[in-house]
């Protein structure tokens, strides 16, 4: 992951004001690929904000996460057009797979698993996005494959 | 951009620049000189025009789709293969990289034009077989396989044989106004939106109208909000004007929630300068110097190209302070969206923007006289606001003379699930479901029969057969208990089981609730709950259980009433819809689960038995391999069997097994 | 005026009133569990629903602006279904214990259900149980019974401006917590306890000292002293539904002896104690140059909160120890010594109006080696205790207080409202400064509810500036005034809780402005109709210095009456 620290995120905002929050939060996220308590702590500090305000607004919005994220990122599209086509064996599949739950970081930590409220391509139903990249038609075997393959790199890696 | 550009000046008689605009500055640049004649200076910029609108060109063009769909679909790669084409074999062409033109089933899409030619669309386009298209067309001999058509231009010589591309079955029924760019131009090229007529709406507002003649010019278009209220948007526009302030917001609401929608990502990564105009032309009519896209994070890509889009429009002076002399200022921002579905809601979106929790507050007020930081301000719906340049620029009779009674114009639509051509498409108000599915989409794959075309998203609700011939209009929708929403069409066919949607809509809604009101936050999981008791395992099951099923029908009812008429907010007030509506219309099939404890169509796993035929089975051992749970047992070339109690009823064995010897009922 | 019909008769209302206040003032009984007067209507409950003519769906009356014309129905039997409905939504998730519940007697929730007949379980729901948390030395919370009406978090945002707890969360899984969802003894939690006064059920109570007090008096070697707060003897009577406000002091005196405790103390006594030596602290800061303004220490929860948010301004804190910390001192040593008691042999209990006086009782510089005090119980416990104890006290004779600690003069007692302390101060300040009492020791810009009360003093030469807060949220408007750079005050009061001590977290569940107003009007009384009316004219007080500590400010006093703050670090 990139190295700008928080202080210099927050550098980035003029005078932030409490609608500088979600922003900064963001921002922090797409840094380190989730909050700590400390970058709350401090975010709170700077917007004049009580703690409990940072966390009740993280904690609203499905974006933030509070613990470190997998090496791979997957994200599973539960839309209706994915839901309709199949999507719930596919994440079953992908949980048993990976061995954890959506929301969770694998116990290797090389996955965590995300369910997504739509992604927004859903003629391309079902969809999963791993690392961004999205995948189209999936089912179990395809997602199987594809957890294959990116253990196999990261072993080679090793 | 290019050395001799829409944007570079004439001659030295040209005195304006992005700097120093005059009123007249868009219409100048694209259909001038207007401050100086001059027959070589106006060659000049027609010669720029057509080589920006293809009308002449020099070497062939691929367009390449783009889009979130496109690439999903492997369109980078194609891109990849494409590049390396080009450079093995040295061809000399300019590519263009479009957004989506709507139909996303056959992506990744490529389209070719040669010089004087039409321009010819192919589908499915992928690194195996993008080299054998090019190379066909660049010889005059397009490839058949793929060929999607051709479209069809003035001046062009058109290719034999060939059909035209909007005469495919998914284009022909198709209304395509605000579609118009889509897929056609590439989206953040500022000068191709001007050459095709961008921003001239705009400079027409700007130079000669008032603010409260845009309003009536809207209001009297009768355009309804798109994003599913179908509130007027010439009359919510009045509230804000007649407010005095200091200051007021104009936000463009695209934080597409309803799983099941793409329509206004779609849009934002066509088309983003459309959007743009209609929000610079909306903030005029308001009043307000301060724009906002309040945008989902999850579409990276329309952010993307947003934010390029902005930064143009930045540098051309088409926003910024003083307006091409007009001294109207405006200023955009993008606010990424943190994933909350209820931040559709407006007092949610504007508390979610002041960069508070998304919960809704009680209206009145409403954000027209109180809203963003307690200042009167619109939000706009995407698809409302890219309509609102063609209405400024033809006039809103034109606008009315498309659509219905009480609904104008057209509607985009997202249509997705079984379908033979998913996609985005435009349709006239009025246009009835049955043509949009099985003309524009195509009709349903497998020849399987229809079951039911779910509208409108989690507030929305289960259009069955019987009215497929609804026409699409806000009130029509109404009366079978679906409603417009922002245009997700999620169409099921035989193979859904009506009370696993309704479950699914109910867990998304209980999980998006913002947790605020009682009906919403408590009522919606109550909901759920009695749902996933009649879809529970029935082994655990006793007398008191299917009483309390029973009873749970029952109450799910006059629970549904009762949140409907207290919730806080249109999230709480339209959340039993999906329930309404499928009790309303596949009522057997919870009474098939309730009694029977079956799901006859399979989706509902609790329900489901598996069984190994004992004279198929070989005993390969196949499928006690593939089970998770241990639940197959049996010793090798001996028929296995399964332990009901361990199934987990993954699906696994069905789909290993060779024999054809697991059945499911 | 506006005029709207209400159940077809006509009715009278001020423009930009909102309904439900129209209502209740025709005596039209609309239920909620979220509303509290002079807090933001929220409409998150959506009992207070009415009908109104021209809107299809139901409205919430306490955040709907009335308009002229205005047609409303307030108990159709829609509504009544869609009250009902709603309240069942609620007991369906809400844990069925109501018979351990502390609030089982003046639970909102409990109250409605019977109120709106409801006697069917309709609904049903899965829950997880969300554990209580303990952690706080003052405030027990049990969100498994929560309803997340918000009230909690209303008050501590807006009364207070701490913000120590908001919702967490969405949906289904909506909470109400810290940040974190930690422990409240890591947030900023002032322990003011005015969350557990606005809470309607169970999910907000005090950390209860009641069986430290039961076991205290069954051990035969332990001495139980009790002090009393001036608020608590205002406040309890309206426990045993009194008709109208009245002090108890009397019968409340009799019933703690009949409880179990052997000696009875009044705070007041203390107050008059720290009069002298806050008084003495005032005098000998203007007049050495010391900083300025001081401000008063006696509220803990405020003083939690300078040393969390504005550590800056703790050398502006009196260094006086609280009352309730003075006496528990005082008793420990003089009153011990005295009376020939081992000091460690005496359970020493006071009555607060207070839950931050439990965290008080437990900061260790509270004590030499033992604490001065042993357990705290409110107005609320003490009323516990008492049914515990099958103590009826307006069934006793009125007794008073032990000696020597039972005398205290009216200026002990006004330490109970706004303003009191400040006049208590002014009034012996005066004698330390000229030798002669002011004529008239009533000073009326500090007697009211007003948030922030400022006044021009003459004493003497000399004219100093004064200010009173209560509720923290205008403490702080008033420290962002000093830290800005304002000179012209020298004396700062601040309570933690809105009215003052009267208006404290540990008062009856439900108190309210008026309730507030009442026990004020009371305590003015008193001052008005007793003869004492000065700390320094206090008979024991005196008896105290010559006997024991000597002067005010001497060493003795500053080992025992003085103490010191520290930068608290906590998740702001």
């Amino acid at each position: 992951m990139s190295n700008i620290s928080l202080t210099d995120i927050l550098k980035e905002f003029r005078d932030p004001a409490r609608d500088s929050l979600i922003p900064i939060l963001q921002r922090e996220q797409q840094q380190r690929g989730f909050i700590s308590k400390e970058a709350m702590i401090v975010i709170g500090e700077k917007l004049n904000l009580p703690v409990s305000k940072v966390y009740g607004v993280a904690s609203f919005y499905n974006q933030f996460r509070f613990n470190a994220p997998g090496l791979h990122q997957i994200q599973v599209c539960r839309g209706t057009a994915c839901h309709v086509k199949g999507s719930s064996t596919v994440l079953d599949s992908l949980e048993m797979d990976v061995g954890c739950k959506s929301g969770e970081t694998s116990k290797d930590g090389l996955f965590s698993i995300e369910v997504v409220a739509c992604v927004g391509a859903c003629s391309l139903a079902p969809v999963v996005v791993v690392d961004g990249e999205f995948h189209a038609g999936m089912d179990s075997t395809k997602m199987r494959k594809i957890n294959k393959t990116l253990r196999k790199v990261h072993n080679a890696e090793r | 951009m290019l050395k001799d550009n829409l944007f570079s000046r004439c001659c030295d008689k040209c005195w304006h620049s992005s700097e120093k605009a005059c009123p007249d500055y868009i219409s100048c640049l694209t259909q001038g000189p207007l401050c100086h004649h001059d027959e070589k200076c106006e060659n000049k910029k027609k010669e720029n025009i057509s080589r920006i609108t293809l009308k002449s060109m020099e070497k062939p063009m691929i367009f390449m789709g783009l889009g979130t769909c496109g690439m999903g679909a492997g369109a980078l790669k194609t891109l990849e293969e494409l590049e390396n084409v080009i450079k093995e074999e040295n061809i000399d062409v300019e590519i263009r990289k479009t957004g989506c033109i709507g139909l996303c089933t056959l992506e990744p899409l490529l389209d070719i034009k040669m010089p004087g030619r039409t321009r010819l669309s192919y589908g499915h386009v992928t690194e195996k077989n993008v080299r054998k298209i090019l190379n066909s067309v660049i010889n005059g001999k397009p490839e058949e396989e793929n060929l999607i058509g051709q479209h069809f231009s003035d001046g062009d010589e058109n290719w034999k044989n060939v059909p035209g591309f909007f005469d495919h079955p998914f284009f022909i029924n198709q209304k395509r106004w605000v579609l118009k760019n889509c897929g056609i131009n590439d989206p953040v090229d500022l000068e191709q939106y001007l050459a095709n007529g961008g921003f001239l709406a705009f400079e027409k507002i700007l130079k000669n109208e008032l603010q409260a003649s845009v309003c009536d010019e809207i209001e009297k278009s009768n355009l309804r909000g798109r994003g599913g209220g179908g509130f007027p948007t010439g009359k919510k526009w009045k509230f804000a004007l007649n407010t005095p302030a200091d200051q007021k917001y104009m936000i463009c609401n695209a934080d597409e929630g309803d799983p099941g929608a793409f329509m206004d990502r779609a849009l934002i990564e066509g088309d983003p300068y459309r959007l743009l105009e209609g929000l610079m032309i909306a903030s005029y009519a308001i009043g307000a110097t301060q724009a906002y896209v309040y945008i989902r994070a999850e579409y990276p890509l329309a952010i993307e190209r947003l934010i390029e889009a902005i930064s143009n429009l930045k540098k051309f002076g088409f926003i910024g302070e003083n307006i091409l002399d007009s001294g109207f200022s405006l200023k955009i921002k993008i606010k990424k969206g943190a994933g909350a579905f209820v931040c559709g809601e407006e007092t949610a979106l504007i508390h979610s923007i002041e960069g508070k929790r998304g919960m809704p507050r009680v209206r009145p007020p409403f954000p027209a006289t109180r809203g963003l930081f307690d200042k009167p301000t619109i939000i706009n719906n995407v698809e409302t606001l890219c309509n609102i340049p063609d209405i400024i620029t033809n006039g809103y009779e034109w606008f009315c003379a498309a659509g219905t009674e009480t609904s104008k114009g057209t509607k985009v639509f997202a249509l997705s699930g079984n379908l033979n051509y998913t996609g985005l498409v435009e349709v006239e108000m009025g246009t009835p479901i049955r043509e949009i599915i099985f003309q524009t989409g195509g009709g349903i794959p497998d020849n399987r029969e229809f079951k039911a075309a779910q509208i409108g998203g989690p507030s929305g609700g289960c259009i069955p057969p019987q009215h497929l011939d609804i026409k699409v209009d806000y009130e029509n929708l109404k009366t079978v208990g679906a409603m417009m929403g922002s245009g997700g069409l999620v169409i099921m066919d035989d193979k859904a089981c009506m009370v696993d949607v309704a479950k699914f809509f109910m867990d998304f809604i209980q999980r998006e609730s913002c947790g605020k009101c009682i009906p919403c936050r408590e009522g919606t999981r109550r909901m759920l709950e009695i749902l996933q008791m009649v879809t529970s395992n029935p082994s655990s099951d006793s007398s008191m259980n299917s009483l309390e099923r029973l009873s749970g029908i029952i109450t799910l009812e006059k629970l549904a009433e009762i949140i409907k008429s207290t919730s806080l907010c249109g999230l709480g007030q339209t959340a039993p819809n999906p329930v309404i509506s499928t009790l309303r219309y596949f009522r057997s099939e919870y009474e098939e689960h309730i009694f029977n404890r079956k799901c006859s169509a399979k989706v509902c796993k609790e329900l489901l038995t598996y069984q190994i035929d004992e004279d198929k089975c070989t005993g390969c051992t196949l499928c006690a391999r593939v089970c998770p749970s241990e639940a197959i047992k049996g010793a090798v070339k001996s028929p296995h069997y399964i332990i009901s109690e361990n199934c987990v009823r993954c699906g696994s064995c069905l789909v290993a097994c060779r024999q054809n010897a697991i059945s499911v009922y | 005026m506006l005029e709207l019909i209400v159940n077809d008769k006509p009715v009278k209302a001020d423009k930009g009133e909102m309904l439900l206040s129209v209502l209740r003032r025709q005596g039209i009984d609309i239920p909620t569990l979220c509303h509290v007067e002079g807090l933001t209507p929220t409409g998150a409950c959506r009992l207070c629903v009415v009908e109104v003519e021209g809107q299809s769906g139901l409205v919430p009356s306490c955040a709907c602006q009335v308009y002229n014309g205005m047609k409303v129905k307030t108990h159709t039997n829609r509504l009544i279904e869609a009250r009902r409905t709603l309240l069942e939504l609620i007991m369906s998730s809400h844990p069925d214990d109501c018979l351990y519940c502390q609030r089982r007697d003046t639970c909102e929730l409990l109250e409605l259900a019977s109120k709106l007949g409801i006697k069917e379980r309709r609904y049903k729901s899965v829950r997880s149980n969300p554990s209580l948390d303990i952690s706080s030395p003052s405030i027990v919370r049990d969100p498994s019974k929560c309803i997340l009406c918000g009230r909690c978090v209303r008050v501590c945002e807006e009364i207070q401006g701490v913000g120590a707890i908001d919702f967490i969360g969405r949906g289904s899984d909506c909470s109400v917590g810290t940040a974190f969802n930690e422990g409240l003894n890591t947030s900023s939690c002032v322990n003011c306890g005015q969350c557990i006064t606005a809470c309607p059920v169970g999910a907000l109570t005090e950390a209860r000292h009641i069986n430290r007090v039961l076991n205290a008096m069954s051990n035969p070697e332990l001495t139980i002293v009790v002090q009393h707060a001036p608020a608590v003897s205002v406040t309890l009577g309206e426990m045993y539904n009194l008709p109208s406000a009245a002090d108890v002091q009397g019968v409340m005196i009799a019933g703690l002896r009949k409880a179990g405790f052997d000696f009875v103390f009044d705070t007041g006594f203390s107050a008059d104690l720290t009069i002298m030596e806050e008084a003495s602290e005032l005098v000998s800061r203007i007049s050495n140059g010391g900083v300025l303004p001081m401000m008063t220490s006696c509220s803990p929860a405020w003083v939690k909160f300078v040393e969390q948010y504005y550590p800056e301004m703790i050398p502006s804190l009196s260094t006086c120890k609280s009352p309730m910390q003075m006496l528990g001192a005082i008793t420990k040593s003089w009153w011990a010594e005295k009376n020939k008691l081992d000091k460690s042999k005496i359970f020493s209990v006071a009555v607060m109006p207070c839950t931050a006086k439990k965290f008080e009782a437990s900061r260790p510089e509270m004590g030499i080696g033992i604490p001065d005090i042993d357990a705290v119980l409110t107005t609320r416990e003490l009323y516990d205790l008492f049914n515990i104890k099958g103590v009826k006290p307006f069934e006793l004779k009125p007794m008073n207080n032990d000696n020597p600690f039972g005398q205290r003069s009216t200026a002990g007692k006004l330490f109970g409202a706004t303003g009191g302390v400040m006049e208590a101060a002014i009034r012996t300040a005066h004698f330390l400064i000229t030798g002669e009492n002011m004529k008239n020791p009533v000073i009326t810009e500090l007697r009211d509810m007003t948030g922030i009360k400022e006044a021009r003093v003459k004493i003497g030469e000399l004219e100093i500036g004064v200010a009173v807060a209560s509720g923290l949220s205008n403490a702080r408007k008033l420290l962002d005034e000093i830290k800005m750079g304002r000179k012209d005050i020298h004396f700062i009061e601040i309570m933690s809780c809105p009215g003052g001590c009267i208006g404290g977290g540990g008062q009856p569940y439900g108190t309210d402005f008026e309730s507030v107003r009442n026990r004020m009007s009371l305590l003015y009384k008193i001052d008005k109709e007793e003869t004492v009316k000065y700390s320094h004219e206090n008979q024991s007080i005196s008896e105290l210095y010559r006997d024991f500590l000597g002067k005010p400010l001497s060493g003795k006093s500053h080992t025992l009456l003085h103490t010191e703050y520290m930068n608290r670090v906590v998740m702001k």
